[in-house]
């Protein structure tokens, strides 16, 4: 009746996941009570959970990435503390089984639901502002893969309290993943979470490739787009090329693990590095679908607090599609000790090696645009400051890997930890957190706490590095990663250090708390009232903070790049125009109904519960049928309601 | 192509339109059909994984039979031919939809349907009967490759089956709204996708591999 799933599923013998599961529980408990008890359910259900407005839909995008941030950020710090205690005939508090599944959450947390939905809900928040459209494509979609990514999430955190979570690192190679190896729920749950949430992805970025060639405001011709929109498209497109290949890898394994076939098994013909290859076809890719877009925050905030147009937009959309193609070129690099050859070795060295001059095109036009620019150092032109430092220094760490003679020497070392840390969290965390900064006023109408801000990037530079660092010197030392224990006590200040640094990151996450709470606090007198809090050049700051659902009353006339900026240069106040009606999307609840279902048909296939799944899938694809049967989807707001509310602003 | 506009152009001046896509939001029907064809691409990637993992591992047979043993290539014709031939009905379905003719679109869809059904019925028997030899996807990696790859595709078909008859339901229902028919639009892409899918599997399985 309930497949695998017994009483005994629940840890009870381990007090660390029952404790945080318990808290994490009653948090959970205590916000749907003060919900239910404030009556904020017909509100919450009306206005987000059902909502198709892509503003609404990216907050709650980066809602879900900080929580998760919370999550994989326990895991570090518990990783980091056991490290740095259990030394020489120390043991630690987290026993070996226990760790193993920690370093493997952490990863894929990070990766999947802290890194992706910071980047997919700031694109969603930004890029039609920024293309001076209404909305998205497909609307309606775009929530169901919303709700598909929180689906994923919520698999995800379950495993803490019922089951376990896979011990296989991140990615989960077999025949380590294989059912012979690791025969338990644990790499279920990574799998089924990772293959629900990644068809959201994948729709996102069908949705987004098809908005930003398809709508785009009168006159906003290619070169005249931003240059995150670039970004994004180039991150969208490497979604729906690189996606589709992991989808299809983890249906074979899954497949080796259901239904007992052979595509990676030791036996009957299996091939293991097969799986490495094709799922490297798509995590390097991957790497730049996160990355692409923080660059893109950065030419936005770099250009925006230097007062001056971005350095060269022509080589940087150049740089960026350079990057968005060879980057599939180059993933070999990730195990070229699998002894592919050296003529194999040597080619992906080189592409890796390449791909890093488009992105010395990208830091050169950052740094030109801030040469002799009026420089206001806000808190996200600190954060755009503080990544180029630390993104040049973190790829030069990577071009050392990509040369296959020391890549043998360093390879699975902390060294490698550090030079991904050193990239992801210096270009990917510190973008999303500039732009967290920066559309802040624009998504909520007033302005985020500057002190606490500043105090929160400080922390968090000073304690990446201090966390980072040592883990270089470690690995050439010879500390190979995801250790559980440390046999060699002179590595033991090094890791102390690293301890520190992780310390003062929590910090910084901290202050970030504080700057929410105390802004939210003190948001009358921080009220943006123009719209244009930072003298901003792009279109999302021609309308109001917070816009309006339909964005803009009468679609911009785009006549140059930074758009908004040549509008008020040249003083071209808008004629009162003639406000006609707008047709936009209907709420729609179908996104959190097959999130819903989807939920409960994964987890129902991790404890091989058969009914129940294929109850779960069908009910899934009736609510699909049912939302494909309408026809009118959209509202109509009367073009006396779009006057009312533009004269209110 | 004008009848199945949902609303005109958007009026632009020509120095906006020319080049480079500076025209204002494209029209629906544009939209939808271009995100469709981008999921369709996204739909191919996913095959050509598969493709590649069979490639690598059709030799793995495992001391199992081989493609020669187990392919019979005058039933892979026939199915061929059935999935060919729903195409080219689907098609000509989609031309009597356009010039708003439901009688004849009806025919031609219930003769699409039926010819996917056919193909997909010789499909299953075909899996069913290299089941009952021992030549199951269990057997050897080779056959895990070729089960999947080729199941795939017939999971593929079946959708698109179902789709259809929504789709139809849809029409008759509602007529040739034209969102149904923008609909209808994109399920024959997605049809002809599979066509070209199965060119593939055709070519690299049965022919390649076969007897």
């Amino acid at each position: 009746m309930l497949g695998r799933l017994t009483w005994e599923s629940i840890p009870w013998s381990e007090p660390l996941p029952l404790l945080s599961g318990a808290v994490v529980g009653i948090v959970i408990l205590a916000v749907l009570l003060t919900v239910t008890v404030k009556g904020w359910w017909p509100y919450l259900w009306r206005e987000w959970l059902t909502s198709v407005d892509h503003k609404r839909i990216g907050v709650m995008y980066v809602t879900l990435g900080l929580v998760m941030l919370l999550r994989g950020y326990s895991d570090a710090i518990m990783m980091r503390t056991q490290q740095a205690i259990a030394i020489g005939s120390a043991q630690g508090y987290l026993p070996p089984e226990h760790y193993n599944q920690i370093f493997s959450a952490h990863g894929t947390i990070m990766i999947f639901f802290v890194a992706m939905p910071l980047v997919i809900g700031l694109m969603n928040f930004a890029v039609p502002l920024q293309l001076g459209v209404r909305d998205v494509a497909f609307p309606v979609l775009n929530s169901v893969s919303f709700w598909l990514t929180a689906t994923g999430a919520l698999l995800i955190n379950m495993s803490l309290v019922i089951g376990n979570f896979a011990r296989t690192g991140w990615w989960a190679y077999p025949p380590l993943s294989g059912l012979a190896f690791s025969p338990d729920v644990g790499v279920d749950y990574y799998l089924w979470s990772l293959q629900i949430s990644g068809i959201g992805s994948l729709l996102t970025g069908v949705n987004f490739v098809t908005t930003i060639l398809k709508l785009r405001a009168p006159g906003m011709t290619y070169f005249r787009m931003t240059v995150f929109c670039w970004t994004a498209l180039a991150a969208n497109l490497l979604i729906v090329a690189a996606f589709p290949v992991l989808t299809a890898t983890f249906v074979m394994l899954l497949l080796d693990r259901y239904l007992d076939m052979h595509f990676f098994t030791n036996d009957a013909g299996g091939n293991q590095m097969m799986y490495v290859n094709l799922f490297w076809a798509w995590g390097h890719p991957e790497v730049y679908i996160l990355v692409l877009p923080a660059f893109g925050i950065f030419s936005e905030v770099v250009a925006t607090f230097s007062g001056k147009g971005l350095f060269s937009y022509r080589s940087m959309v150049w740089a960026t599609l350079g990057i968005c193609i060879l980057s599939f070129m180059v993933w070999l690099h990730h195990f070229f000790t699998m002894g592919a050859g050296a003529n194999v070795n040597a080619v992906f060295g080189i592409m890796s090696a390449i791909i890093a001059v488009p992105t010395g095109v990208k830091v050169f036009n950052w740094l030109f645009t801030m040469f002799r620019g009026r420089i206001v150092f806000k808190t996200p032109m600190l954060f755009a400051v503080g990544f180029i430092i630390t993104f040049v220094t973190g790829g030069l760490t990577g071009v050392l890997l990509a040369v296959p003679p020391v890549d043998f020497v360093v390879h699975n070392s902390a060294f490698l930890v550090a030079h991904f840390h050193h990239v992801i969290i210096g270009g990917v965390v510190f973008g999303a957190l500039a732009g967290i900064n920066y559309w802040f006023p624009k998504a909520f109408g007033f302005t985020l706490d500057e002190r606490l801000g500043q105090a929160s990037f400080w922390c968090w530079l000073i304690g990446f590095y201090l966390a980072f660092m040592p883990l270089y010197q470690l690995g050439l030392m010879g500390m190979t990663r995801r250790l559980q224990h440390i046999p060699d006590p002179s590595w033991r200040p090094l890791l102390l250090v690293a301890e520190v640094g992780a310390i003062v990151i929590f910090l910084a996450i901290l202050c970030q708390v504080a700057q929410l709470y105390v802004s939210i606090r003190t948001r009358e007198q921080r009220r943006d009232l123009t719209g244009d809090p930072w003298d901003g050049r792009t279109l999302e700051w021609s309308t109001s903070s917070p816009p309006p659902p339909y964005n803009f009353a009468v679609l911009p006339r785009v006549e140059t790049i930074d758009a908004f900026w040549q509008m008020k240069r040249t003083g071209r106040a808008p004629v009162a125009p003639a406000y006609a009606a707008i047709e936009m999307p209907r709420n729609s609840p179908a996104g959190f109904i097959t999130a819903f279902f989807a939920t409960v048909m994964g987890f129902s296939l991790i404890w091989h519960i058969w009914w129940l799944a294929i109850l779960g899938f069908l009910a899934a694809a009736v609510v699909v049928l049912i939302a494909g049967w309408s026809i009118e989807r959209e509202h109509e707001i009367s073009a006396g309601e779009v006057a009312q509310m533009e004269r209110a602003r | 192509m004008t009848m199945t506009l949902d609303r005109p152009l958007v009026r632009v001046p020509t120095e906006l339109a020319r080049g480079r896509g500076g025209g204002g939001p494209a029209p629906k029907r544009i939209v939808v059909a271009y995100g469709f064809w981008i999921f369709i691409l996204s739909d191919m990637v996913m095959f050509s994984a598969l493709f590649a993992a069979y490639a690598v591992l059709s030799g793995n047979t495992a001391g199992g039979p081989t493609g020669a043993e187990l392919f019979n290539l005058r039933n892979v014709f026939i199915e061929t031919m059935c999935l060919l031939l729903s195409s080219y009905t689907c098609g000509i379905g989609m031309l009597a939809a356009e010039r708003r003719q439901p009688a004849l679109f009806l025919v031609l869809a219930i003769a699409t349907f039926v010819l996917g059904a056919a193909f997909l019925f010789i499909e299953v028997t075909e899996f069913v009967g290299m089941v009952q030899m021992g030549a199951g996807p269990s057997r050897s990696a080779f056959l895990s490759a070729f089960f999947t790859l080729v199941g795939t595709h017939g999971v593929h078909v079946a959708s698109g089956l179902i789709a259809l008859v929504y789709l139809v339901a849809q029409m008759l229902v509602m007529g040739l709204h034209a969102v149904v028919l923008r609909r209808l639009l994109c399920w024959s892409l997605f049809w002809h996708a599979l066509d070209i899918v199965w060119v593939g599997v055709f070519t690299l399985v049965y022919l390649m591999g076969g007897p």
